[in-house]
């Protein structure tokens, strides 16, 4: 005959051990469906985070423009614009899973601190399901990591530092805009056809994430073509007065400036050098030569004439002459009579693609429309075949290498493209050195 | 040596708009008592009013070019100014061309008239207040009138450039015997320096040797003195007002070439400004110029890549270390009177 002995202490125990187990799976169920900000009514908000003031803010209203453009389109309002030219035929432009798409708008002031507290107010006040948008690499790093640990998909704007999608990459950040390695990639074989292997290279560079990566990138892929960096200089965000920079450029022995720098910097720094007469100079026997590898075209029309004949890259423009940028420059150029900066159309593009996901997912939850948007391959969007490459959320595409146009006709038209490079130039490795090497880690996907 | 004297050529025309923002700062002290932090927005305003002039010298009607298309694929529509079509393209072209020397004559006017009524207006019911009152108010105004200056003109920065003339550079090597292309200076730069102390030496002649500026100056030593005389020494320190905030316009309207106008490029040269002002001498009309162009050159000093070798990040704080030492040494500045702001 056996005996059991009950304990007061052993049954609390088995009790407490028992409630437990069965409370366990509930806690999961329950939470698995719980997401951030989970849309209930008959619409679902979209949180826009463009500077709208600051040095930026005429960047951040294009932005804007066009992230408007894409909540009508995706809505059924207006022409549709790329929509019509997108390989993806999950948004029918009825809204998104049944719910009309609204949206609320930050002003991250190009201030990584500002753009936290906009992106937050966004979130906690206004129920913003994603957050996108931006026109600095140190303000995306920064929402991205907000959006991260609230369990939001951020969808970068313009943001080109290696690091984005590098070593601070996050499961819940995407880019479609392009990287310094990129810009690297594809303007070293057209400076190499342009200036020569035998090259001496002066940097300027804003002294932030951006920058440096800049520098480095545009510094390796010269390297690679035979040529030789003088000298790497940082310069202080805002200087204003590059001239105590550029001075020494001319008893340096370089042949060659690269400008990394952005907005107001890079418009004051060339306008100074060339004032400085460095593109009248010969140098080594060569005609200096000045580089600017990050273009933008409303910072191309404030330099004026001195970015003529100056090579750069950028993500996207509008004289493209494929279908889905023909779309969104109709649609865009209608609206608000004038071509789409290509910060507009990665604003665009990250609205489409994240309202796209949320279709094809058939689910807000972050995590859901992560996995839908990893790995995916897409085209109609303006860039040609695209792939959102699932280990590192960076979109793999072609890169435009531009020139400053000699002769524009209007202020749109101040760059002209001078080659298409395919994607497969400037595809990287997601564990390359540049971008965080092998420990560079998405993380766990949060869903709030 | 050529790179010494490069960076002091840096210097001049750093050091001179520093030396005219100073220079009307220690008027504007000097005489009304008034710690002015609106006048860096002053700066900006001028060199708005260049943007504004070639905006106005460039109006244009435009014409339907058939033979090419704008980004639509429409017809395109060409722009003509009208400044061409009504005096012809010589005379059209060179107006446009040299716009911003021109907008001086439009800055001395519209910023004498900015002045007066900022005095009038706002700054006269501070005088009273304590310094701090006044610099928030100031402060404030500084604020509002960069904001309206981004809604009107937006955020990106303006081109601005020289007169055709001017563009290029000097080459100063060839002239001290050093090799070609070793020193070169652009030509507006030289200008601008010129051009400061043009200015620079014409406030101090209106302050020396007219009767308006001896009562001027008798009013800053001993405004209740001056006042029982008989003399109304609101009014002229209201018109010295108006004279500051000219000079500050020119400076800025000038200084477009340079540096591409933006909504806040007068709060980036507030700040080392007050500090010339500071360095110089509290209420000192030649501590405030000598103080301007000895930080813009060591300020260019500090910047270059040997200096920065040894102490990095010494281009961002020189000033800051020079007002520090010479605080600690001379702490009424370099040439500050006895009696101002020790009360």
């Amino acid at each position: 005959m056996s005996k059991t002995n009950i304990t007061r202490r052993g049954l609390m125990k088995t009790g407490a051990a028992t409630g437990a187990g069965l409370a366990l799976p509930t806690i999961f169920t329950s939470s698995a469906y719980a997401i951030t900000n989970e849309p209930t009514g008959d619409t679902v908000t979209f949180g826009f985070n463009v500077p709208q003031t600051g040095p930026y803010a005429d960047e951040g209203l294009d932005e804007l423009r066009a992230q408007q453009l894409a909540v009508e389109h995706i809505n059924g309002i207006g022409d549709g614009g790329a929509l019509n030219t997108f390989s993806s035929k999950a948004l029918d432009g009825t809204g998104l899973l049944g719910k009309k798409v609204t949206f609320v708008t930050g002003d991250t002031q190009t201030k990584s601190d500002a753009a936290r507290a906009s992106a937050k107010s966004m979130i906690e006040k206004d129920g913003a399901i994603m957050i996108n948008g931006g026109s600095s690499s140190g303000v995306a790093i920064a929402v991205q990591g907000l959006c991260q640990e609230a369990g939001i998909i951020f969808m970068a704007g313009l943001t080109h530092s290696n690091d984005t999608t590098g070593k601070d990459r996050k499961a819940n950040g995407f880019r479609h805009f392009f990287n310094a390695y990129m810009s690297g990639a594809a303007l070293a074989p057209v400076l190499k056809k342009a200036y020569g292997t035998d090259r001496r290279a002066y940097h300027l560079t804003a002294d932030y994430t951006w920058g440096w990566t800049q520098e480095e990138s545009i510094k390796a892929s010269t390297e690679a073509i035979g040529w030789e960096t003088v000298k790497t200089v940082r310069t202080p965000v805002g200087a204003g007065d590059f001239s105590s920079y550029i001075a020494p450029v001319l008893n340096s022995g370089a042949d060659v400036l690269v400008l990394n720098h952005y907005g107001g910097d890079m418009i004051n720094s060339l306008t100074q050098a060339v004032q400085f007469g460095l593109r009248d100079k010969q140098v080594n026997g060569k005609n200096f030569e000045i580089v600017v590898p990050l273009y933008s075209e409303l910072m191309a029309a404030g330099a004026g004439e001195n970015i003529k004949g100056v090579y750069g890259s950028m993500n996207w423009n509008w004289q493209l002459t494929d279908e889905g940028t023909k779309a969104f420059v109709k649609s865009f150029g209608e609206k608000y009579g004038r071509p789409p900066s290509n910060s507009a159309q990665t604003c665009y593009a990250q609205t489409i693609l994240y309202a796209d996901a949320v279709a094809r997912a058939k689910s807000f939850a972050p995590c859901a429309v992560a996995e839908a948007l990893e790995g995916f391959e897409f085209d109609g969007l303006g860039n040609g075949k695209t792939l959102y490459r699932a280990e590192d959320h960076q979109c793999f595409k072609d890169v435009l290498v531009m020139k400053g146009a000699e002769n524009p006709t209007t202020q749109y038209d101040t760059l002209e493209i001078v080659e298409v490079t395919p994607v497969e130039q400037v595809t990287y490795p997601p564990d390359h050195p540049m971008f965080g090497g092998a420990e560079a880690s998405l993380g766990e996907c949060n869903n709030g | 040596m050529d790179a010494i004297i490069l960076q002091i050529l840096n210097g001049l025309d750093k050091g001179s708009a520093y030396a005219l923002i100073a220079l009307g700062l220690t008027l504007i002290f000097g005489t009304l008592g008034v710690v002015n932090f609106a006048h860096g927005a002053l700066f900006m305003i001028g060199a708005f009013v260049a943007v504004s002039v070639q905006k106005l010298f460039s109006l244009s009607f435009e014409t339907v070019d058939p033979t090419r298309k704008d980004f639509l694929g429409n017809p395109l529509t060409v722009k003509v100014p009208y400044l061409e079509h009504w005096f012809g393209k010589g005379l059209g072209d060179w107006m446009i061309d040299w716009a911003v020397p021109l907008s001086v004559l439009f800055a001395i006017p519209v910023m004498l008239l900015l002045g007066w009524a900022i005095e009038r207006g706002l700054i006269k019911h501070f005088y009273k207040r304590a310094h701090a009152d006044q610099i928030l108010v100031t402060f404030g105004l500084a604020i509002v009138l960069q904001e309206l200056v981004k809604y009107f003109f937006g955020a990106n920065p303006i081109q601005t450039p020289a007169p055709s003339d001017f563009t290029g550079s000097f080459d100063f090597g060839v002239l001290l015997g050093f090799d070609p292309n070793a020193i070169i200076y652009p030509y507006w730069r030289l200008v601008y320096f010129l051009f400061a102390a043009v200015v620079i030496g014409g406030v101090f002649a209106f302050l020396q040797f007219t009767t308006f500026g001896m009562v001027v100056r008798a009013g800053m030593a001993d405004r209740e003195t001056v006042g029982l005389l008989g003399i109304n020494i609101d009014k002229r320190f209201t018109i010295m007002f108006g004279i500051a905030a000219a000079v500050a316009g020119i400076a800025g309207a000038m200084y477009g070439p340079i540096l591409s106008p933006n909504y806040h490029m007068g709060m980036d040269f507030l700040v080392l400004s007050f500090v010339v002002v500071v360095v110089g001498g509290m209420g000192s009309l030649p501590g405030a110029v000598a103080a301007g162009f000895l930080l813009g050159i060591l300020q260019s000093f500090a910047s270059m890549n040997e200096v920065k070798a040894i102490l990095p990040g010494i281009d961002q704080v020189i000033i800051y270390l020079v007002a520090i030492v010479i605080l600690l040494t001379r702490p009424r500045g370099l040439m500050g009177r006895a009696g101002v702001m020790e009360e």
